[in-house]
């Protein structure tokens, strides 16, 4: 099927929940309200004449200062039977950074989810493991959003791990040999 | 008997005598020691990027390090100093110095790359910048990422810093 045929399936059967459908170089992508956006997802998966069985990619994106609501969840669909793809993307405010998991239709979302919720903070409602995936347990902050510190010396707000190392480090360099 | 002026004692190398017949070497335990130590450096890997790569090269049949008597070891406890090879981030600092408070004296340590010189090309919440901030290096190699002749190079450097280090075998160290 076409991804402009999809998008258009999408509009007849949720019409509150579509906002707007973007075309750009042949790529459709359905901007999308967050609320129901799993049964939207789950009728994605389910429907015989879609079949989209294959989670490409989701992943987040922050619009800092571009666009409200701020952040963006991103579904990259493939039907491996049908052989076509839509981009579906999901509205998400910062007052309420929350969207609900969708492990439960692809469990290949499971790692994608966590990385999402440690970069951006976005908190995935269902997920069965919701941690930090790639940042120590205990770090502070979700270093991709926009309002970040980019550099390496973070100052007062270092990860405390690193700081004990830097004094170990200082500890240690009277028993050092030249 | 005096050494100097002995016909049956060989100056081969200045402070090495050898007396050929006695089967002997004359020499200081610096320069026995050193020598020893030089010739069968054990490295401790700690590949941690695209550095590694070069680093794996650098031991195969092509470059062959086991020519300069070193041979990788996975165990901190039985390396004489540690390549660290790659972009550090903050989350590897207490794995690197674990491994490297793990190992025996003397140990040294070469920095491989520009990211662990110096960050290298990232400046980021991640990565700190230079693994000399918490580990003292004795050999920096640049390069982005440095060839296997660079690396051999640093080996070589570490190799002529023991060659000249004096009274680091004794307990007056
Ligand atoms: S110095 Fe270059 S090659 Fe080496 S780890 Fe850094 S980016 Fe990779």
């Amino acid at each position: 099927m076409e991804p402009k045929d999809i998008a258009d399936l999408i509009k007849d059967r949720y019409p509150s929940e579509l906002k707007e459908t973007k075309e750009f170089r042949g790529q459709v992508s359905v901007v999308m309200r967050k609320d129901r956006i799993k049964e939207v997802m789950q009728y994605l998966h389910d429907t015989p004449e879609l079949y989209f069985n294959y989670l490409e990619d989701l992943c987040g994106v922050d619009y800092l200062g571009k666009k409200e609501p701020r952040f963006e969840v991103v579904y990259h669909l493939f039907s491996l039977r049908h052989r076509h793809m839509i981009r579906i993307k999901a509205e998400v405010p910062e007052e309420d950074a929350s969207i609900e998991s969708v492990v439960c239709i692809w469990a290949g979302a499971d790692w994608h989810e966590r990385e999402c919720f440690d970069l951006f903070g976005i908190d995935f409602k269902g997920h069965p493991d919701m941690r930090r995936i790639l940042l120590p347990e205990d770090w502070e902050g979700h270093p991709l959003r926009k309002d970040y510190p980019l550099q390496s010396d973070q100052g007062e707000k270092e990860w405390h791990g690193y700081k004990e190392i830097l004094e170990i480090a200082k500890k240690n360099k009277k028993y050092e040999v030249g | 008997m005096a050494l100097e002026n002995n016909p049956d004692v060989v100056e081969i190398e200045k402070g090495l005598r050898v007396i050929p017949g006695a089967n002997t070497i004359i020499a200081s335990m610096d320069m026995i020691v050193d020598w020893a130590r030089l010739s069968s450096l054990w490295p401790m890997t700690f590949g941690l990027a695209c550095c590694a790569i070069e680093m794996m090269t650098t031991g195969s049949s092509h470059y062959d390090l086991d020519r300069l008597g070193i041979i990788f070891r996975g165990s901190p406890r039985q390396a004489d100093f540690v390549i660290i090879a790659g972009t550090v981030t903050k989350k590897m600092t207490p794995i690197i110095r674990r491994v490297y408070d793990q190992m025996a004296e003397p140990r040294y340590v070469i920095a491989m790359g520009s990211c662990a010189c110096s960050g290298g090309i990232f400046n980021s919440y991640s990565t700190v910048q230079g693994v000399d901030n918490f580990l003292p290096v004795d050999v920096y190699i640049p390069g982005c990422p440095p060839r296997p002749e660079a690396l051999l190079e640093g080996i070589i450097k570490l190799q002529e810093k023991i060659k000249k280090e004096h009274f680091k075998w004794s307990r007056w160290r």
